[in-house]
């Protein structure tokens, strides 16, 4: 029996969690039947159930929503703000319920004889306030995946079999090298270790959530806020799809939750005040989430009134954060960024739903703690955009390897700045009264030995050493100076024993390829055992010169071959991350290939349309800072640095230089080139493409014309003069420009001839738009 | 009653651990060092996937040090906490039942042993000292000094 309970107390939850959203949503589309129908699921489960376990209030409330909505889908009821809010009572204390079964104590106590009159057709409810949602995917409601339990215990069991596994084949190969060369033996190992590659991919999958679980909360919690300040919030979510190690989602809850009430409280402004600024009276939160690289951003945009830089300043004056002189040195994003600091809120008056400013700065440091940063981004008036960025998973982290007196250590690569050798032209070296300092490119740079920290001889004289530079998360820069430099490597780490951990230096264990154990150290903690003061905020690093560019002298780079088997390397720091898409992808379209990565297309380079072949092609997807790309390529050979010297090109090209790289020569492929001639060339002409829009449409106006800009338009209306280069319209109207775009509303088209397009096929729209632009630039 | 004892040998001594905590007796050969770590942690090591960390009992019982320098040793590897020990000792003799709860011994031993000692329990192979594992993993100082 108390299984049974188990299970059905597990099952409600979920479909309570699921539901958040999709009430709110039904609210804004009473007429949306899939959404009603799996309210109206819901309740017809609870109830079958706890007819059952004889709960009867649990029955008795479920059943009253039951007929009510059974009323609205028979068509005999239409749906009206109170009995959504009265729905929704009864959905809280049903979950209220639930939680008290689970923790096995009593119901909690209340009557909730009102809350099932409030159901009665007419009866005086709350205003419904006005909330409406913009979910990914329009008017699909979110089918549940098929799903099975399983406990993160066997699963982590599994992944620790795999990690033997993956042991075991490094021993066998070691072994097999060793051995006589025997083809089929070689050849069924080989195919051995692709499927425990693969085993092993899928099994880290299986940790990842969705961050939609995160996501599905949103829509109800600002409603709810919203309707007790008295405000209006479209929330617009996107990315649900991306996904996070499930502790991870678990560890960005809350800090998640606390922003976007801060958004909501302090943010938005009451409807009144946004009319008064000359802004829609609703305001809108989006909040979308992306992965990029090893990382998933999270960007909380809202568009109300800003954080007032200034204000914040004198704020931190008077509480004394800051001196009076080092603030008027603070720069704008330094300004903004003293929101994280403790004890410093802005808003005029406390308020219940966000405190006193206290939570900041907690905001960050539970970011911090998982190896994750966040961005404050606002401008007065216009909005704040909040960006989390957090690392994939909490267990596996890139580090760099490195030796001294012949033990090996890892240091996790996200505090790394950059590495220099002690006897590199531009840094000089230091001891004042036993202090090191490394003086790098006129910077100076608190220096600690890596050696006097572990109580270890180095093998290796002063001069001969390698600086690490360090900013451990929130604080100050300094140098570690380590024997030798080893290896890029994603290590699995996991905690260390107690013992080990009160050193304060490590941050875990980890094994290498080898099996043998390795010790990941934690930057902040060799810092303070080392003696280095670190001032807690990046403000006070001043420095002399100012920060110059970064160029490590060994640079790292990604060695691969190209689709024609040429050796290749490329700037590590410009590779975002690897895609596989089928060759059916890549098109020749505006004068060159370009290449369909889900929803955007990138310029491709490192291919032409005769080398592709079938099946599925790699390529890198490339990113300056503005703009991205693809280079097509066959295989990574390795991760590697450039410690030999570059032999220039004679003319720039593609190939910039060839350096040999792990002894043997690469060609070195310069990515200004590429940008310059794949991407500059394009976003040159479009700068002055001006595309014409019907004024009177709001479609075009609203939904449109984001992404015509997007795509580099400027954007006018018919009443405006000048000639355009695109015209948009709809379908049946005539324009007589020669570059034109017509859009229908039905997904397929009329006929043959019809070559309008349909207004939501956005890669057919951005297609189009950047083939028109191609056209001009040529 | 009768639960199940190891009889392991740690500096010439004869005592028990009790076999429930006892996850498996390997020989350790690779032993990586932990810098700054309490003078008792030997070092890590590695078992399959998982990693080890080597406490020396001697160490742990302020009795010297285990010489780690001949290569193989054995260790009993217990879990606490979710963390994995291999606890270095000099002999691992055999599994015997106990007859009897644990009663207080009454003379006096030395401090180490008294820091660890859950108390004297009556076995066919005559009274041992059963030792407290978590006590032995804890070891005499919280740090080491530098």
């Amino acid at each position: 029996m108390d299984d049974l309970i188990a299970d059905f107390v597990a099952e409600c939850r979920e479909m309570l969690e699921a539901l958040g959203g999709e009430i709110v949503a039904w609210e804004a589309e009473p007429d949306d039947r899939a959404r009603l129908d799996s309210i109206f699921r819901f309740v017809h489960t609870v109830k079958g159930n706890c007819g059952f376990f004889e709960f009867p209030r649990l029955e008795a409330l479920s059943h009253a929503a039951e007929d009510a909505l059974a009323d609205v889908r028979a068509g005999r009821r239409v749906p009206d703000g109170a009995l959504v809010s009265a729905v929704l009572a009864i959905i809280d204390r049903i979950g209220e319920m639930v939680a008290a079964i689970e923790a096995g104590e009593d119901m909690p106590a209340g009557d909730d004889s009102a809350l099932i009159e409030a159901l009665a057709p007419g009866a005086e409810g709350a205003a419904a306030p006005v909330v409406t949602t913009v979910a990914e995917g329009g008017g699909k409601a979110s089918a549940a995946p098929r799903t099975i339990r399983l406990s993160v215990e066997l699963l982590d069991r599994v992944m620790s079999t795999v990690s033997d596994m993956v042991l075991a084949r490094n021993e066998l190969a070691r072994r097999l090298r060793e051995s006589a060369n025997d083809v089929p033996v070689d050849g069924a190992f080989e195919r051995l270790s692709s499927i425990i590659a693969e085993m092993r991919d899928a099994i880290t999958r299986t940790r990842m959530q969705r961050i939609e679980n995160l996501f599905v909360g949103l829509p109800r919690m600002v409603r709810d806020l919203s309707a007790e300040l008295g405000k209006q919030v479209l929330v617009d979510i996107e990315g649900g799809d991306v996904e996070l190690d499930r502790e991870m989602i678990e560890m960005i809850r809350d800090p998640l939750t606390h922003i976007i009430r801060n958004s909501v409280d302090h943010g938005i402004e009451s409807p009144a005040d946004r009319l008064k600024g000359g802004k829609r009276e609703i305001g809108i939160l989006s909040v979308s989430a992306r992965q990029s690289g090893n990382q998933i951003l999270i960007d909380i945009h809202d568009d109300g009134r800003g954080i007032d830089g200034k204000r914040l300043v004198e704020k931190a004056i008077s509480v004394g954060i800051v001196e009076k002189g080092d603030a008027a040195q603070l720069s704008p994003r330094e300004q903004l960024a003293l929101i994280f600091e403790a004890g410093l809120s802005t808003a005029k008056e406390v308020t219940s739903i966000s405190g006193r400013g206290v939570g900041m700065d907690v905001v960050r440091s539970n970011i911090e703690r998982i190896g994750g940063i966040v961005e404050v981004d606002s401008k007065l008036g216009e909005g704040t955009r909040m960006t989390l960025r957090v690392p994939l998973t909490l267990t596996i982290i890139p580090a760099l390897t490195v030796s001294i007196s012949g033990q090996h250590f890892a240091i996790p690569r996200s505090a790394i700045e950059e590495i220099v050798r002690a006897n590199g032209e531009s840094v000089t070296l230091e001891h004042l009264g036993g202090a090191g300092v490394a003086t790098i490119r006129g910077r100076r740079v608190p220096e600690v030995s890596l050696a006097g920290i572990l109580g270890l001889e180095s093998q290796v004289d002063a001069h001969e050493q390698t600086l690490i530079v360090l900013r451990p998360s929130g604080g100050d820069v300094y140098a570690l100076s380590v024997d030798r430099i080893h290896d890029h490597e994603e290590l699995v780490v996991k905690p260390a024993a107690p013992a080990v951990m009160a050193t304060g230096l490590y941050a875990g264990t980890t094994l290498a390829d080898d099996g043998s154990p390795i010790l990941l150290f934690d930057p902040a903690g060799l810092a303070q055992v080392g003696g280095v003061k670190l001032e807690a905020q990046e403000r006070t690093a001043r420095i002399a010169q100012g920060q110059t560019e970064v160029v490590s002298k060994a640079t790292a780079v990604l060695l691969f071959r190209g689709l024609d088997g040429g050796r290749r390397a490329l700037r590590l720091a410009v590779v975002d991350r690897i895609e596989e898409v089928p060759v059916s992808a890549v098109k020749s379209a505006a004068g060159q290939l370009r290449v369909q990565v889900g929803e955007a297309i990138l310029p491709l380079a490192g291919a032409s349309s005769e080398a592709l072949g079938d099946g599925n092609i790699r390529l890198f997807r490339l990113n300056d800072g503005q703009h991205e790309m693809g280079y097509a390529f066959a295989e990574v050979v390795d991760f590697a640095t450039i410690d030999n010297e570059v032999i220039h090109a004679e003319r720039p090209g593609e190939v910039s230089g060839v350096s040999l790289i792990n002894g043997e020569p690469a060609e070195l492929v310069d990515a200004h080139w590429l940008f310059a001639n794949h991407v500059g060339a394009a976003a040159r002409v479009t700068e002055q493409l001006v595309c014409r829009l019907p004024s009177d449409d709001p479609w075009m106006q609203n939904m449109l014309r984001p992404i015509v800009e997007a795509a580099g338009y400027r954007v006018i209306g018919e009443e405006e003069e000048g000639d355009a280069d695109l015209v948009i319209a709809a379908q049946g109207e005539e324009t007589d420009a020669a570059n034109a775009i017509y859009l229908r509303t039905e997904p397929e088209p009329k006929n043959k001839k019809d070559d309008s397009i349909y207004r939501y096929d956005r890669a057919g729209l951005l297609m189009a738009l950047k083939s028109a632009g191609g056209g001009k630039g040529k | 009653m009768n639960e199940l004892l190891l009889v392991v040998t740690i500096a010439g001594e004869r005592v028990a651990l009790p076999s429930a905590a006892v996850e498996s007796v390997v020989e350790l050969d690779t032993l990586i060092p932990v810098p700054r770590a309490a003078g008792h942690v030997a070092g890590l090591s590695a078992l399959r996937s998982r990693v080890l960390t080597v406490i020396d009992c001697m160490r742990s019982l302020e009795l010297g040090d285990t010489d780690c320098s001949d290569g193989i040793r054995e260790a009993a590897v217990v879990e606490l906490d979710g963390h994995h020990y291999a606890l270095i000792v000099d002999l691992v003799e055999d599994v015997v039942e106990s007859l009897s709860e644990p009663v207080p011994v009454r003379a006096a031993m030395g401090p180490g042993w008294e820091r660890v000692s859950v108390g004297m329990v009556e076995t066919e192979a005559g009274p041992l000292l059963l030792v407290d594992v978590a006590a032995l993993i804890a070891g005499s100082e919280t740090k080491a000094a530098a």
